[in-house]
């Protein structure tokens, strides 16, 4: 049997004080192993609550996940998150912060000089060997980020989950992130699930891109295919057409198709210069 | 030893001067820092001395700060003396058990403890360890429960009623109720310590928990989400997850309760002690009182200020450990 995460008619409700607020509906997503893919939405469309789905932090109301042939219903080191604000045990170092996970994962099944090579191992993937007994508030946010990514790497995962992991960074340290992270990738032949904000890092990353609806009762409005080669560069990758195609795409959807416009007043078109030019009549919300 | 430990911020300064570092910016940091508050203290002493001069009671006037100074003076010229009676008690004793011992090589010799009255040092003795046994047990107690009902919002609807209502308890009132209790279960012909020792212990305890519940409570119940969904994707169990998550995360509310109790604890010590008789502090007030001497208003002043002094070291020393096993050295602790 193929090994593959498959979410089928997810959706889910919640109970809030005003009554049940229904977040996601018909969420369906066949994902082989070692493909990345890029979940992309405006704020509030249930791109996190996908993730925790499948991560078994928030259980679907109706449909489910489904891992390898087994049933996702809690969570677990074989669906490690990368979370967004790193999520680092502030009292342990970087080197303790990724032991704890590995202790945890490889109890029994590691002797001790096998779990430290495999936590320096790990480290020294998103180099950060330099400062492994730092703690977290002695790095920068880049580098908490990378110690995050070797925590989930260390687990040995078969889905690699990353909400938002480089959101809170610098336009640098992300770029520099991006590249270690497809470099790891191409090694591990992960399953990678990451939620973005960012068009580039999406295109430049994925395999698929899945773009979602709006919220309330959000789902998936379409999925691109991304067939660019690797090893990807994203210096070429400026100038290549096909590059520039996929980005015009997502954005396409994103700000005509899904355009929220709440989130953009005409008054201040400042806060978007860089998007394309003010969609004349937008399909307001809804395409499926 | 790190100097910012003991909190004492004109040291540094004063290493500094020895050093010979900028010295105008450093006496103007010490003046600061120990001037002012110097200051503060002589003008307290003034305004005392003269509102004790007309102030006349029946045992006399009230004590003013020469009172305290010659009282405290008194108090440890009679620990002294009491101690070089002591010794000299033991010292015949041996010298009697040898004369014996060389008429008769059998005789087995007995050594039979001084029973001169405590010292006011005695005392201070005695009440510190009463108020940090009631203390250790009140915390014994306290840390497991607070984590457990931290973790589990029914626990914590079930548990806060009750907590609310016994917070607000004077020692005065569980006294009564301790004692009966402490008379009817501790009983043995030989005890291992006094029952007022026990009973004061017993009303510290029950009166210093709270503090150290809720604040636990609070800190186990406000682990960031985040932290407990890493808890989970890693399938941590109850007690790992208590032992790697929870106990770091919620040490410094942990310890800001811990030093509420202490406090509390040191307060209701006084109050058990004055009336469960254990020769502490609170007996020494109280035997002063009842004595009504010329000097018992002096003495009774110099137990107040001890008091004071203790109360504010062993917060000190709180705040150090604090300082110690908290991972966030970069919180302001005071």
């Amino acid at each position: 049997m193929n090994k593959m995460l498959e979410i089928t008619g997810a959706g889910i409700e919640f109970n809030t004080p005003k009554g049940s607020f229904r977040a996601l509906q018909n969420v369906n997503l066949k994902i082989p192993q070692g493909e990345f893919v890029s979940l992309i939405g405006h704020s509030g469309c249930g791109k996190s609550t996908v993730l925790n789905i499948v991560a078994g932090l928030l259980q679907a109301t109706e449909g489910g996940v489904v891992l390898n042939g087994k049933e996702v219903n809690e969570p677990g080191p074989e669906r490690a998150v990368v979370f967004q604000n790193h999520s680092l045990l502030p009292w342990l170092s970087a080197y303790e912060n990724v032991e704890l996970a590995v202790k945890q994962v490889f109890k029994g099944k590691k002797f001790k000089a096998e779990m430290k090579e495999w936590i320096e191992h790990n480290l020294n993937l998103v180099h950060m060997t330099h400062a492994m007994h730092k703690r977290p508030d002695e790095i920068s946010g880049g580098m908490k980020q990378r110690v995050g990514i070797a925590r989930a790497l260390a687990m040995e995962p078969d889905v690699l989950l990353m909400d938002e992991p480089f959101g809170a960074l610098d336009a640098l340290t992300r770029a520099h992130l991006q590249d270690s992270l497809m470099e790891i990738q191409k090694d591990l032949n992960n399953t990678v699930i990451m939620i973005t904000h960012d068009v580039d890092e999406a295109v430049l990353l994925s395999d698929r891109i899945v773009m979602m609806t709006n919220g309330p009762s959000a789902t998936i409005g379409e999925i691109l295919d991304v067939n660019l080669e690797r090893p990807r560069n994203r210096i070429q990758l400026a100038d290549d057409p096909a590059y520039n195609k996929y980005r015009q795409q997502v954005l396409s959807f994103l700000y005509e198709k899904q355009r929220k416009v709440d989130d953009v007043p005409s008054s201040s078109p400042a806060k978007k210069a860089d998007q394309p030019a003010e969609a004349p009549s937008a399909e307001k919300n809804k395409v499926a | 030893m790190n100097i910012s430990l003991l909190n004492m911020p004109w040291i540094e300064p004063l290493v500094n001067i020895a050093k010979g570092e900028d010295v105008s910016r450093n006496v103007q940091t010490i003046v600061r820092t120990i001037g002012i508050p110097l200051a503060g203290i002589l003008v307290f002493l003034m305004i005392w001395h003269a509102a004790a001069s007309s102030i006349d009671t029946s045992l006399g006037q009230f004590p003013g700060p020469s009172d305290v100074i010659e009282q405290s003076q008194n108090l440890i010229s009679e620990h002294i003396a009491e101690r070089d009676k002591a010794e000299a008690f033991y010292e015949r004793q041996e010298k009697r058990n040898a004369e014996r011992m060389e008429k008769d090589p059998d005789y087995v010799p007995k050594i039979r403890p001084y029973t001169g009255k405590p010292t006011y040092v005695d005392q201070i003795g005695t009440s510190l360890v009463t108020v940090l046994s009631g203390f250790f047990l009140a915390s014994l107690i306290a840390v497991p429960l607070g984590i457990v009902i931290g973790l589990s919002a029914n626990l914590y609807s079930a548990f806060n009623p009750i907590i609310q209502i016994f917070k607000p308890v004077s020692p005065l009132a569980w006294l009564p109720l301790v004692t009966m209790v402490v008379s009817a279960l501790y009983v043995s012909d030989d005890p291992m310590v006094p029952k007022s020792f026990v009973t004061s212990m017993i009303t510290v305890m029950l009166c210093c928990l709270w503090p150290t519940v809720i604040n636990t409570a609070v800190g186990v119940a406000s682990i960031s989400q985040d932290l407990k969904n890493v808890s989970q994707v890693l399938r941590l169990n109850y007690m790992t997850h208590v032992i790697k998550i929870v106990l770091p995360s919620s040490v410094p509310m942990m310890f800001t309760g811990l030093r509420l109790s202490l406090s509390i604890a040191w307060m209701v010590l006084i109050a058990a002690e004055m009336l469960a008789q254990n020769p502490g502090l609170g007996k020494f007030v109280w035997d002063e009182f009842q004595n009504g001497s010329s000097d018992s208003l002096g003495r009774i002043m110099v137990a107040v200020i001890t008091i004071g002094l203790i109360g504010f070291l062993l917060d000190r020393i709180m705040l150090m450990i604090q300082r110690y096993v908290s991972w966030d050295k970069s919180a302001t602790l005071r």
